[in-house]
């Protein structure tokens, strides 16, 4: 626990860097969401709010330009981001199915992208310009060529293996 | 530029017209357009106000300047083919409830659909229905009935400095929103309801209470009791064909009675009272030698900006409550006072037993009726005004309804009845009579003017006034004016609109802008340009409608509020003393308090592991931000790590604590410190701690 006490307060600092770096210019409003979501791998909303106030610039400004990006996220992604490119080519060659599959062995229902123990968010992206190698998977930074349903199956399971038996120690 | 521009054949001289639109507009041509509003930055968005330039290229009027020997056509087949897609394509997402929407008769995308000749939507609708925004008291939004022309957007941000709600996501997602997909209700948002006014289509409306005021009426246990505030008299017979800025006084006083208001009261009435007070508090404030400028406090908008913004300013803030509220103040004190003396009584004998008959004990008593205030304001705001718990006694409100100008003019058509042909009536005394400074309040400028006129300025029998404004802003945005009293001068500001209103506070704040009184509007052109006047096509209403109430005031034998007998006669009989006195604070005054933007955020910071934990909260919001919080929270936490507490306390950087004139603010435990700095946190936070390990080192850390 004591380890990780100090975890909330270094990223506001960090946040609070982020606004002093950019000379709390609105007109940097973006590379300043992105250093923040690089913090906290999204845009909590109350983070928004104080960049609101350091800016002057409103909330519903900042909430406006953080639901624009796609790269913004206003949601905690899971700690492995599995990106289906949906491109043309991935398309053509069946990402459709790897999302479904995907899906159901992630168990995500509706809308949602993120597994509720914020281990997996599951998302689609545009051509990643690997058309090549399509359907593409990208794990973190892992890019998978000529998926199956069956391997993308796998590395998921593989990591839920893996995260189970740390969570044994 | 000068020059002519061809318009249709007809030549038309440039006049210093910013873009074609203009020009077309000076032509008499209606050119059709949804986000084009000349007060505003122009967006170019809705692609209605096409036209054909020069035979080839078809541009947005609204955005290219004219030219000289530019030769334009407004309405080709193909102009015409292209706005109608454009129609067919907006009407197509719309949610189209026509019958039952509020807009429907002041629609400009139906009055535009009709006008193009639209008679079939050939497209489906693709945006998923989007749940009603019914979180704010004043306000109702529905995004399935908007087009996204974002005019509420800009005014928002543009005239009132605000910024509430904005465009959020994108491509066919894209939803004018206030941050975060909050209500209305729980944002920064003041209630102008200016929104509501630009919005083209019923997207964003104000939130009527006539359904409450019809019952009202028809409850024979109830008296319900009408006041009127000066600019709606100037405007409510626009919805019945008769001019922008005709006084309409007479016939709304009898469509009142006919509807069932047992008594008709002048709010002006209550604006002569304020006017007493305000001049009161003004020279109590030159004698006691504290700070101005005073800031008026009748427009509700304002005063939740000030709250929202500019809690510093609050103390300067004029304590008295808005002429609105003070009416039902008053009427509610006179109510209970009839109903407890017996009706052979005249009403002066009765005010020593103020007090004596509160409504809830007459409601128990069984005899007299239920008191029901209901005022018709030209004014959105004004609706949040009588939900403000500072504005409530014995727990119900001053003022129970705010209907606005519309939302009469509505109920007064639905009775059937034909309010052009009404003959006039009269209002009740004694608080129906008002002199012409309180019916002037309701232009910007008016209250300021009013003053002047009660502490003894002459009125200029050329101009009818007592202050002569210079502008220092673009259309009369900011004007100054001086005048003598009391062997002073004192410098007099009006303001219209809260972005204008943001740059006066600030030159206050760091000392650049000198002012005695400051009135502020939140409403281009005053209350008659409120958000709850008549919404019509045609342009120059709130011009005649200034007019129109400048005359009302001209023609009155008694322009100065101190002239007004029944005032006299109230102070004498119901106060008991002048303005200022102990019963007007009772009666008359209200406080203010700062207040959040954003309700509900915290950001967790430090969240301790043991089991006995102090709480430490510091607010970063605006106020305390700029007061250094965000050292006082980097020290805290420092020290918090130094010493080793982290197990034992919960820190959490918060959003206004409230108390913004005496930040930064930090919450520790139960206590609150002010002017804070990090030794101050760790010494409240020291004695708080139980756990024996802590005290020990908390003991070694303040021996040294």
């Amino acid at each position: 626990m004591t380890l990780n006490a100090f975890a909330e307060a270094r990223r506001f600092e960090a946040v609070v860097a982020v606004l002093d770096r950019h000379g709390r210019d609105p007109s940097k409003l973006i590379p300043i969401l992105q250093a923040v979501q690089d913090e906290y791998r999204y845009l909590p909303e109350e983070i928004m709010t104080y960049v609101a106030t350091a800016l002057d610039v409103s909330p519903a400004k900042v909430y406006g330009v953080a639901t624009f990006y796609g790269h913004f996220s206003l949601e905690p992604k899971g700690k492995h981001v599995l990106k289906i490119c949906d491109g043309t080519a991935c398309h053509v060659k069946g990402s459709g199915a790897l999302v479904d599959a995907l899906r159901s062995e992630l168990r995500l229902e509706g809308k949602a992208k993120t597994t509720p123990d914020l281990l997996f968010t599951l998302e689609t992206v545009s051509c990643l310009g690997a058309c090549g190698l399509a359907p593409v998977l990208v794990v973190g930074d892992d890019v998978h060529g000529l998926v199956t349903k069956d391997e993308a199956l796998r590395i998921v399971r593989d990591i839920k293996r893996a995260e189970a038996s740390d969570g044994g120690n | 530029m000068s020059g002519f521009v061809t318009i249709d054949g007809i030549k038309v001289p440039i006049e210093g017209e910013p873009n074609l639109l203009a020009l077309c507009r000076k032509a008499n041509i209606d050119i059709p357009t949804f986000c084009y509003h000349s007060e505003l930055s122009t967006y170019g968005a809705c692609r209605l106000c096409l036209v054909e330039i020069n035979g080839k290229d078809i541009d947005a009027s609204c955005v290219v300047p004219p030219k000289d020997g530019m030769s334009i056509r407004t309405s080709t087949a193909r102009i015409r083919s292209i706005r109608r897609m454009n129609l067919e394509l907006l009407l197509a997402n719309h949610k189209q409830d026509c019958p039952t929407c509020e807009r429907s008769a002041s629609c400009k995308l139906r009055d535009l659909s009709a006008k193009m000749g639209i008679r079939d939507v050939r497209f489906k609708r693709l945006r998923d229905e989007r749940p009603k925004d019914e979180g704010s008291v004043a306000l109702v939004r529905d995004p399935n009935k908007c087009i996204l022309c974002g005019d509420c957007v800009r005014y928002c941000s543009e005239i009132q400095g605000v910024g509430a709600i904005d465009f959020a996501f994108r491509g066919s997602d894209v939803v004018v929103s206030p941050a975060f997909g909050k209500s209305l209700g729980s944002v920064d948002c003041v209630n102008c309801g200016q929104c509501a006014a630009v919005c083209p289509t019923g997207a964003i409306v104000p939130r009527s209470p006539a359904e409450a005021v019809w019952q009202a009426l028809d409850d024979p246990d109830a008296v319900v009791v009408a006041q009127v505030a000066p600019a709606v008299r100037v405007a409510i017979g626009e919805r019945f064909g008769l001019a922008a800025g005709a006084d309409a006084t007479g016939k709304l006083v009898t469509a009142l009675r006919m509807l069932g208001f047992g008594r008709v009261y002048d709010t002006a009435f209550g604006a002569d009272l304020t006017v007493a007070e305000e001049a009161g508090e003004l020279f109590g404030r030159l004698e006691r030698g504290e700070k101005l400028p005073l800031f008026t406090s009748c427009c509700p908008a304002w005063v939740k900006y000030a709250e929202q913004f500019f809690p510093e300013l609050l103390p300067s803030l004029s304590s008295c409550m808005s002429p609105q509220s003070m009416m039902g103040s008053i009427i509610r004190d006179d109510e209970a006072r009839r109903a407890s003396s017996s009706a052979a009584l005249p009403s002066s004998a009765a005010a020593g037993a103020l007090g004596a008959g509160t409504e809830a004990e007459r409601v128990k008593g069984g005899v007299a009726k239920r008191i029901v205030v209901v005022s018709i304001m030209p004014c959105v705001a004004k609706k949040y005004e009588v939900s403000r718990p500072e504005l409530a006694r014995d727990g119900s409100p001053l003022v129970d309804h705010a209907l606005t100008t519309e939302e009469l003019a509505s109920m007064v058509e639905e009775a059937g009845i034909r309010f052009a042909d009404l003959r006039p009536g009269a209002m009740d005394l004694p608080f129906g009579f008002a002199t012409g400074a309180g019916v002037a309040f309701g232009n910007a400028g008016g209250v300021a003017e009013a003053v002047a006129r009660y502490v003894g300025s002459p009125v200029s029998p050329l101009t009818g006034a007592a202050l002569e404004f210079k502008d220092e802003a673009p259309g009369g945005g900011i004007r100054a004016a001086t005048i003598i009293a009391g062997g002073r001068e004192l410098t007099i500001v009006s303001v219209q609109g809260l972005a204008n209103a943001k740059t006066v506070a600030r030159g206050v704040l760091d000392g650049t802008r000198k002012a005695d009184i400051i009135e502020v509007m939140a409403c281009p052109g005053g209350c008659v340009g409120g958000a709850g006047q008549p919404i019509g096509f045609k342009l120059g209403a709130v011009a005649e409608r200034r007019l129109g109430l400048a005359d009302a005031d001209g023609g009155r034998e008694l322009r100065a509020s101190g002239s007004n007998p029944f005032l006299s006669r109230f102070y004498a009989d119901v106060i008991g003393g002048a303005p200022g006195s102990q019963r007007s604070h009772e009666l008359l005054h209200t406080r203010y308090s700062s207040k959040k933007r954003i309700q509900d955020t915290s950001i967790p910071l430090i969240r301790g592991g043991g089991a006995e934990k102090v709480t430490v909260k510091v607010c970063v919001g605006t106020s305390c931000f700029l007061r250094g919080s965000q050292a006082v929270l980097r020290d805290v936490l420092a020290e918090v790590e130094r010493t080793g507490l982290q197990d034992f306390v919960d820190v959490s950087a918060t959003f206004c604590s409230e108390r913004c004139d005496k930040g930064p603010t930090v919450h520790v435990g139960g206590k609150t410190i002010h002017k804070a700095d990090a030794e101050a946190v760790m010494a409240a936070i020291r004695p708080l701690l139980a756990h024996p390990a802590v005290a020990a080192e908390a003991a070694a850390v303040s021996s040294r």
